[in-house]
C-alpha cells in the first residue's frame, strides 16, 4: 500500500512539471507577451528592451524556465493586477481557497448523498415511474447550463421568497471571528453559531447549483453501475444460496457498483472546478472560482498562473485519493 | 433511453482487470466505445442506414429533437425578415426609467416588452437564433475538421504518427473540457464571436480525432478494406474512398451532440463575459448575461433567452441520442 502511494507520488511530481511548463509556454505565447501586459500604451523600443533585460527576457528559453520554476518554488508568482490589485498574487488564491473548499465539499456531499441513493432506487425499480423520471430529469438537467440554474434559485429563493441571503458569504456588520476561513467551520469552532447559521444560508443555494451536475452524473453512473451488477452471475448465486436481501444488496450489489461510482466522482472534482466559477459568479461568493472569472475577464496573468497551477495540483491530489480509496474498495488494485 | 452518454460503465481495455482509469482514461475509453458503435452489420440484406431509419421514423423522442432543431434552424435563417423590430432599434427607449422601471413591459406591438436600452425583445430572441446557431454550427465544425484532419491522420498512417497525435489527444481530454475553454477564451485580446467560436472548436477537436481514429482502426481490419487492397487500389484511395465514408456515421451521431454542448458552452463563456461585447448581435448566452443586473426587477429578461437555450439544447440532444441508439448494434436487440 505504501509503495503504492509512493510510486503515485512520483507519477503527480512528473505531471505538475509537465504542467509547469505549459504554464510557461502559455505565458509566453500570451499577445503581445509579459512584457507589453505590463507596458501596456506606454511602450517604446527602448522601454521594451529595458524591461526585457530586467525581465530576464532576452536570455535562453530553458534558463528562463529554470527562473520560472525557481520564482514559482519559492511561491513568487508576481502581483495580480486586475482581482486585487498590487496583492500578491499567491496570497490572492489563498485567501480565496477556503471558500471554494467549503463551496466544493457541501456541493459534492449534497450531489453524493442524493445520487447514489436515487441511482440505486431507480436501478432497483428499472421502468418505473421514478426510474423514468429520474432518468428524464438527468437528460434535462445536461441541457440546462449551471449558471441558469443559479439564478433560477437566486431568484425564487433569495429574491422572491426572501428565504435566503442573495450573495455573498457572510451578512454585513456581522463579526465573526476567522480561524479556517472555511466560515461555517469556523463558527463550529469558535461557538459563534450565529455566525455559523449565517454562513450556512449563504451557502446553501449555491452548494445547491453547484451539486445538480456532480449528481446528474452521479446518478447515471450509479443506476448503469447497480443494473451491470444486479445482471451477475455472482448476485443470482448469493440469491441462490439463501442469503438475505440485506447482505445481498450491501456486499454484493453495492460494494461492485461502487467502483466506476467513486471514480466518476473523483473526475467530477474538475467539472466542479468550471462550476464553480459560474456559480461563485451569479452568488458573488468569494472563492477561487469568482476569481479566475475575474481574472478571465480582466486577463490577471499573475493570478491566472497561480490559479491554473493550483487547479493542476489540487486536481492531481484529489485523483491520489481517489486511487487510495479505490484500493480500498477493491483489494485486487493493491496487489498489482 | 437504456443506454445513455453517462450511463455506460467505461470497460477496462487490459481485458476486465482491475484498474482505476484516470478521467482521460475514461473520456478515452467513452470515445472509443463510440467509435466502434455503427461499424458492426448484423442485419444482412439492409443496410444499416436504412434499418436505423426505419426505426427512427416511429422513435417519438427522435421526431421530437429533429422537430425542434428543425424548426430552430429554420427561425435562425428567416429571423431578420419575420422579425417586426430592427435589433438596434430603440423603440421603447422613452418608457425606460433607469429608477422606478429599467424595463418595458409588454404592450401591443412588443409581445415581450422591451430590454434595458428600450429595444424589441422579441425580436432580439428571434435573431439571437442565429447568432447562437452559428457559434454552434461553425465552432462544431472547425472542431470536427480539426478531428477529422488529426484522426484520420493517426488512423490511417499508424506508428509513431498515431502515438503521438494520440498522446497530444489524450492529454487535452484530460483538462476538464470548460476550463480549457475559458483559457483559450481569455488569451485573445479583444473577445469576439470568434474567440467563442475558437475557444469551443479547440475542446471538440480531441473528441472528434480520437473517435474517428477509432473507427479508422476498426475499418483497417474490416474485409473490405482487405478487399481493396488485395485487388491493387492505392493507399490513398482506400483511405479517403473506402475507410473515411464508412467511419463517419459515429463522428456524425457526436457532432450532433456536440452542438448542444457548444450552444451551452457558448453560453457560458459570453455569461462570463468572454463572448462577443457587440450588442448589435444579440445572442442568447450574452442576453443572459446582460440580464444578471435585472434580477429583480425583471427577472423574464433572463428566463426567455434561457428557456430558448435549454429547448434548443434538449432538441440537439434527444435526436443524437436517439440516432446514437438506432445506430448502435448493442441496443438493437
Amino acid at each position: 500500500m505504501i509503495r503504492f502511494v509512493v510510486r503515485r507520488l512520483l507519477q503527480m511530481c512528473v505531471v505538475v512539471l509537465v504542467l509547469s511548463m505549459l504554464v510557461f509556454a502559455w505565458l509566453r505565447s500570451l499577445p503581445g507577451g509579459p512584457v507589453s501586459a505590463i507596458l501596456g500604451e506606454r511602450q517604446t523600443p527602448e522601454r521594451r528592451a529595458a524591461l526585457e533585460a530586467a525581465l530576464g527576457l532576452d536570455q535562453p528559453l530553458p534558463v528562463q524556465y529554470l527562473k520560472f520554476l525557481e520564482r514559482a518554488l519559492q511561491g513568487n508568482f508576481g502581483v495580480s493586477t486586475k482581482v486585487l490589485p498590487g496583492e500578491d498574487a499567491l496570497q490572492v488564491f489563498l485567501d480565496r481557497l477556503p471558500a471554494t473548499i467549503e463551496l466544493s465539499f457541501v456541493a459534492m456531499v449534497l450531489a453524493i448523498a442524493l445520487g447514489i441513493p436515487l441511482g440505486y432506487l431507480a436501478a432497483r425499480r428499472r421502468g418505473s415511474v421514478i426510474d423514468n423520471g429520474a432518468v428524464i430529469f438527468s437528460l434535462v438537467g445536461i441541457a440546462v447550463p449551471v449558471f441558469f440554474t443559479a439564478f433560477l434559485l437566486k431568484y425564487f429563493f433569495a429574491v422572491e421568497w426572501n428565504l435566503l441571503p442573495v450573495s455573498g458569504r457572510q451578512s454585513t456588520g456581522l463579526d465573526a471571528t476567522r480561524i479556517t476561513g472555511m466560515f461555517v467551520l469556523d463558527g463550529i469552532l469558535t461557538r459563534e453559531w450565529d455566525a455559523a447559521w449565517d454562513a450556512i444560508k449563504h451557502l446553501i443555494l449555491p452548494a445547491v447549483a453547484l451539486a445538480t451536475i456532480p449528481f446528474a452524473v452521479i446518478f447515471r453512473i450509479t443506476r448503469a453501475a447497480v443494473l451491470d451488477v444486479l445482471d451477475e452471475d455472482y448476485v443470482r448465486t448469493a440469491e441462490a444460496k439463501g442469503l438475505t436481501t440485506r447482505v445481498i444488496r450491501a456486499r454484493h450489489v453495492l460494494r461492485n457498483a461502487m467502483l466506476p461510482v467513486v471514480t466518476t466522482i473523483g473526475l467530477q472534482i474538475g467539472g466542479l472546478l468550471a462550476g464553480a466559477v459560474l456559480t461563485e459568479t451569479v452568488f458573488s461568493f468569494r472563492g477561487v472560482g469568482d476569481a479566475l472569472a475575474t481574472a478571465f475577464r480582466d486577463k490577471d496573468y499573475p493570478v491566472l498562473q497561480v490559479l491554473i497551477l493550483a487547479a493542476a495540483v489540487i486536481y492531481v491530489l484529489v485523483n491520489l485519493l481517489v486511487d487510495i480509496a479505490y484500493a480500498v474498495i477493491d483489494p485486487r488494485i493493491r496487489t498489482r | 433511453m437504456s443506454e445513455d452518454r453517462d450511463g455506460r460503465t467505461p470497460t477496462p481495455p487490459d481485458g476486465g482487470r482491475a484498474r482505476r482509469p484516470s478521467y482521460g482514461q475514461v473520456r478515452r475509453d467513452r470515445i472509443d466505445a463510440l467509435a466502434t458503435a455503427g461499424t458492426v452489420d448484423d442485419e444482412p440484406g439492409v443496410s444499416l442506414i436504412r434499418s436505423a431509419w426505419k426505426r427512427l421514423r416511429r422513435n417519438p423522442i427522435f421526431l421530437l429533437g429533429a422537430a425542434i432543431t428543425l424548426a430552430f434552424i429554420v427561425l435562425a435563417i428567416i429571423s431578420p425578415w419575420i422579425a417586426p423590430w430592427d435589433v438596434t432599434a430603440r423603440p421603447l427607449l422613452d418608457q425606460v426609467r433607469p429608477q422606478t422601471n429599467p424595463v418595458p413591459g409588454p404592450e401591443p406591438g412588443h409581445l415581450l416588452g422591451g430590454d434595458d436600452r428600450g429595444r424589441d425583445l422579441f425580436s432580439r430572441l428571434l435573431v439571437g437564433s442565429r447568432q447562437t446557431l452559428i457559434v454552434g454550427v461553425f465552432a462544431t465544425l472547425f472542431g470536427l475538421a480539426g478531428g477529422i484532419t488529426l484522426g484520420t491522420v493517426a488512423g490511417a498512417i499508424g506508428g509513431w504518427v498515431d502515438s503521438l497525435v494520440m498522446r497530444i489527444v489524450d492529454v487535452m481530454l484530460s483538462v476538464p473540457s470548460l476550463l480549457l475553454a475559458f483559457t483559450i477564451a481569455s488569451l485573445a485580446r479583444s473577445p469576439s464571436q470568434w474567440t467563442l467560436i475558437v475557444a469551443i472548436a479547440v475542446i471538440q477537436v480531441p473528441i472528434f480525432a480520437r473517435l474517428l481514429r477509432g473507427s479508422m482502426l476498426a475499418q483497417r481490419g474490416s474485409d473490405h478494406v482487405l478487399a481493396a487492397r488485395s485487388l491493387g487500389v492505392r493507399p490513398r484511395a482506400i483511405v479517403f474512398r473506402h475507410m473515411l465514408p464508412n467511419s463517419l456515421g459515429p463522428v456524425i451521431v457526436q457532432a450532433t451532440l456536440s452542438l448542444a454542448v457548444a450552444i451551452i458552452d457558448a453560453a457560458a463563456l459570453s455569461f462570463l463575459g468572454l463572448g462577443n461585447p457587440d450588442q448589435r448581435q444579440p445572442e442568447w448566452g450574452q442576453m443572459l448575461g446582460l440580464a444578471q443586473k435585472y434580477i429583480s426587477e425583471a427577472p423574464h429578461l433572463a428566463f426567455y433567452p434561457a428557456g430558448c437555450i435549454i429547448v434548443v439544447a434538449l432538441g440537439f440532444t434527444l435526436m443524437g441520442e436517439s440516432l446514437r441508439e438506432a445506430l448502435d448494434p448493442k441496443t438493437r436487440r
